[in-house]
């Protein structure tokens, strides 16, 4: 098929589109909007249900209905509007039913603004609402792999009777690229057995976010575990760079960047020019930041001379970096906040500075977040292991 | 030769097949029950077991998925007239109700019903208001009559500071959404036999598919209210009654 050039949150729509969503339910937000507006348009067209809700509150759990319904069904929003949706998502998580939800990220705390940003990872991976749980979270860098990983979403979602997150900020939402969309797929055609259709000759469904009994509760967490770690297992997705074909070097990365997102293509434009200097570093790039590969980065983290973790956030990720290099290394932090997106130059100064380090690994214990705008800070040794080891 | 009269049998009375006979975890002299059998004799006389979807309400109707033979599911607390949207919105052939306290209804959810009213939403509400949330024991819901004392208002519901009481009949039938919405009460025989005609005729304006439809039901809250099931019966009565008067407040015909 061929390319076309779209939005990115226009071709994540149709992307949902020809994964089969069956229904919407969303309320508007920057920078996402235009998720919803495509929606509003396509979805009625194809006899799909779209529906523009009172609320996040209400699109969620909206949401909610529809899946317990054994229907596709999906949301989209940005940061404030995702926290208004913490009640639900847990509800959901607690019935086992599949959703997909995108979350264009802009710029917090608070209303924030409009700009790009990824301080929700703490939200969405590590406490998408209350109670013991983790949804699926993938992270696109370009809007082909949004496509591509919407498609996914929606596969895992319904594997694993879970919640499926494409994480992405409001770079990859508004940007245009040339992207490659799948054909269109047929839509069930038998709602699943647990399904809330009406008790017609059978035994009825029910669909219940709640154990009143400690033992009934505690065998539905060991049930969420028993998924989270199944989901560990199999759905672990990354890319790396780790051996530069374009310099001539075939060197293996001894420095590992690692970055998601919009920060990870970022990143890697930094990564080649390190390497033109003679750096030889790499770049990790979690596409599953729940499950999160940190296996891969303990492996890395056996060789390597050190990471530097750049995010747009205040070090969020930085945390299950450092669980998975485990001390073996020091882990350096560069990120930006408030809506900022961090140029190249200025994780090249970063990497340039994690090469300067030398000495045994555990003398570089870095505690970040560190890094502000490395231009306003001199670039010394000193400064930069001030905190270690304590 | 004695000729002996064959023995027949009539039944009367029995559970209604929508039930599921579980015993309920209601207090002595609580309305839920009695709600719960009305509407469960309201979807047997239909025929629509086999396609209705109870959307049960955090509150002490919590178990009501428990109580009905039908597909049913648990909502977040007030928001299951936007649970009930989804639900039904996909399939739209099924007859959805929700079941929802006056703490869930008029106080969290409030935006997620006046706006499945105001979208005319094709679902059932049956809204049981006791005046108070039970399940947490007895506070102040946005229901209490003014004076009425709480423990989360033990002087009285004062309306200088705690405001007045809200009252979702009249304020849904001001939506042209809403297609029925009626005020009945349970505190006699008689009245508990109009309660279940409109809930019929609420049911009866979804299967056409009129629109939004809602009963509200006056109910006793002995436990909380500090009274016999018997005084409270007569309280619904004379206070209650006066406040929140019964009757139809929106019929409209037409879809
Ligand atoms: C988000 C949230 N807030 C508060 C509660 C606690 N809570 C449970 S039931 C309830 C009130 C229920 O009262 P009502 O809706 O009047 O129903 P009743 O129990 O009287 O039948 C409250 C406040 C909750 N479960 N969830």
């Amino acid at each position: 098929m061929a390319k076309q050039l779209m939005k990115g949150n226009e071709a994540i729509a149709e992307a949902a589109i020809r994964a089969g969503v069956e229904a919407y339910f969303g309320y508007p937000i920057t920078p996402q909007t235009e998720l919803l507006e495509y929606m509003s348009k396509r979805m009625p067209e194809l006899g799909r249900v779209f529906l523009q809700a009172e609320s996040e509150v209400a699109a969620i759990n909206m949401v909610y209905g529809a899946a317990c319904a054994g229907r596709r069904v999906m949301t989209s929003s940005s940061s404030p509007g995702i926290s208004l949706m913490q009640e639900g998502l847990s509800y959901i998580a607690a019935s086992h039913v599949p959703v997909v939800i995108v979350d264009v990220m802009r710029g917090g705390p608070g209303l924030g603004n409009i700009a790009p940003s990824q301080s929700d990872y703490f939200q969405m991976v590590k406490m998408a609402g209350h109670g013991d749980y983790k949804p699926i979270v993938l992270a696109p860098a370009t809007v082909q792999e949004a496509v591509d990983l919407t498609a996914l979403a929606f596969d895992l979602a319904e594997r694993y009777r879970t919640i499926a997150t494409v994480l992405l900020d409001g770079v990859l939402g508004q940007m245009m690229e040339p992207v490659e969309l799948p054909a269109m797929r047929a839509l069930p055609t038998t709602p699943p057995a647990w399904a809330i259709t009406g008790a017609a000759g059978r035994a009825k469904n029910s669909v219940v976010p709640f154990r009143m009994q400690a033992d009934d509760l505690e065998a539905l967490n060991l049930e969420l575990q028993r998924k989270i770690a199944e989901i560990a297992r199999r759905e672990v997705r990354f890319k790396e760079y780790l051996i530069d074909t374009t310099s001539g070097s075939t060197d293996k990365a001894e420095l590992i960047v690692v970055a998601f997102g919009t920060a990870g293509r970022v990143a890697l434009s930094a990564v080649k020019a390190a390497r033109q200097k003679g750096i030889c570093v790499g770049l990790h790039r979690p596409i599953t930041l729940s499950p999160f590969p940190d296996e891969r980065l303990s492996q890395l983290a056996d060789e390597a001379r050190g990471f530097l973790v750049v995010e747009m956030n205040a070090g969020q990720m930085l945390q299950d970096v450092k669980l998975s290099v485990g001390g073996q290394a020091p882990v350096r932090f560069y990120g930006r906040t408030g809506g900022q997106v961090p140029m190249p130059d200025d994780i090249a100064l970063e990497i340039e500075k994690l090469d300067e380090m030398t000495g045994h690994p555990l003398d570089h214990k870095i505690e970040g977040p560190v890094a502000l705008r490395p231009v306003d800070r001199p670039a010394r040794r000193q400064e930069t292991s001030r905190t270690s080891r304590n | 030769m004695i000729a002996v009269e064959p023995f027949t049998e009539q039944v009367v009375f029995q559970r209604p097949r929508a039930m599921t006979g579980a015993p309920t975890t209601y207090c002595p002299g609580c309305m839920h029950g009695v709600a719960h059998r009305l509407v469960a004799e309201a979807i047997d006389e239909l025929g629509i077991r086999e396609r209705a979807i109870l959307v049960a309400p955090v509150g002490c109707s919590v178990f009501a998925y428990n109580y009905f033979d039908i597909d049913s599911v648990v909502a977040a607390h007030g928001r299951a007239p936007a649970m009930a949207t989804g639900l039904k919105r996909v399939q739209p052939d099924k007859i959805v109700f929700t079941y929802q306290g006056d703490g869930d209804l008029a106080s969290i959810g409030i935006a997620e019903i006046l706006h499945a009213a105001g979208r005319g939403e094709n679902l059932t509400v049956i809204f049981v208001n006791n005046a108070v949330y039970g399940m947490t024991g007895g506070q102040m819901a946005p229901t209490t009559l003014p004076g009425m004392k709480t423990t989360s208002s033990p002087l009285g519901r004062d309306t200088r500071t705690m405001g007045h009481p809200i009252k979702m009949c009249e304020l849904l039938s001001q939506l042209d959404g809403a297609a029925f919405i009626a005020r009945r009460s349970l505190h006699s025989p008689a009245e508990i036999r109009k309660a279940k005609k409109a809930i019929v005729q609420a049911f009866k304006t979804q299967i056409e598919g009129r629109g939004f439809s809602m009963v509200e039901l006056l109910a006793s809250c002995p436990t909380n209210w500090d009274m016999k099931p018997v005084d409270a019966l007569k309280w619904i009565e004379t206070h209650m009654v006066p406040i929140y008067p019964l009757g139809d407040y929106k019929t409209r015909v037409e879809s």
